[in-house]
């Protein structure tokens, strides 16, 4: 059983590797426009809900928190609390992917959705305070950034509630206990690396360039 | 290696310095460093939250030395991404190709 255990821990990690690889190209992306067009992404980047992004930061942590609490409760043996944690897990985990969509629509009602991807409403950077030395185009090049990255992300959290709602769904019938809970653990570990990739996203997309724009 | 349970406590101080990181790299998000100091702040915070989180939330401080390498690969392997890339584009103009 020891064996099973660490064996089913150590393909999570080797899957987590691949997925930072995945994220790794594109916070490369990221960071070489980033590099050339300092001054569009800063433009770009203070056009963000702040608030929201850091109500999401916090969110998110207090998920994660609650899912470690999930996997100390299934380690000790107790099952109601261990159900309780699961199901404040998937609740923060919705409301954060229900803040990410008031976002999104806040970007849609601006025209700020990149290239020609919703009709009639082609990407128009009017709304958005350019710094000096900012074009459109490379503000339009940071709004794909932020699409391709908050999208894959939400993508990852949507299949992490659905992976929390199986393991729920196993929990209430009284499958793990101290003896038997690696697939809650496997599940946290996923959990804890998407807050992590989120604890990056949040300050590259949200907070960079918000000093120069006080500044002028 | 036989599982250890993180006591508690442990999880709740993790989960405080998380949110104190959030709240002091906001703040530092809206001061104005000179240079870069901005992004390194920014940057170093993230990586300690970061790095908390898998010691602590993941358990991985608890772990076997396996899974240590394991992770510890995804470092080097994005460092390699980086470097070998980066490389490329800092480079391009050198030769009067862009």
């Amino acid at each position: 059983m020891e064996q099973q255990r660490e064996a089913g821990t150590l393909g999570m990690w080797v899957f987590l590797v691949t997925e930072i690889m995945f994220f790794g190209g594109m916070f490369f992306a990221y960071t070489l426009y980033r590099s050339k067009y300092p001054q569009a992404f800063a433009s770009a980047s203070n056009h963000l809900s702040l608030p929201l992004g850091a109500i999401n930061t916090g969110v998110l942590i207090l998920s994660s928190f609650t899912m470690a609490l999930a996997v100390y409760s299934a380690q000790i043996g107790k099952r109601r609390n261990l159900i309780i944690c699961l199901v404040l897990t998937i609740i923060l985990g919705l409301s954060f992917l229900g803040i990410k969509a008031v976002e999104y629509k806040d970007k849609y009602v601006d025209n700020l959705i990149p290239g020609r991807l919703i009709p009639g409403r082609p990407f128009n950077a009017e709304g958005v305070h350019l710094l000096p030395g900012a074009s459109t185009q490379n503000v339009e090049m940071f709004y794909w950034i932020y699409f391709a990255m908050t999208g894959m992300h939400a993508l990852h959290m949507v299949i992490g509630v659905g992976l929390l709602s199986v393991i729920l769904y196993f929990a209430v019938r009284g499958r793990y206990g101290p003896e038997y809970h690696n697939p809650v653990e496997i599940s946290g570990l996923y959990w804890h690396f998407v807050d992590i990739i989120w604890i990056f996203l949040f300050p590259l997309l949200y907070l960079l360039g918000r000093h120069l724009a006080h500044g002028g | 290696m036989s599982e250890h349970i993180v006591p508690i406590k442990v999880y709740i101080t993790i989960f405080a310095a998380l949110m104190a990181g959030t709240a002091l790299t906001v703040v530092a998000g809206l001061q104005d460093f000179p240079g870069p100091l901005n992004v390194v702040i920014a940057l170093t915070i993230a990586c300690i939250k970061a790095t908390l989180v898998v010691l602590y939330f993941m358990h991985a401080r608890y772990s076997s030395r396996l899974i240590w390498v394991v992770f510890t690969s995804a470092l080097l392997w994005l460092a390699i991404l980086f470097s070998l890339t980066f490389s490329d584009y800092w480079t391009r103009c050198w030769l009067r190709v862009c």
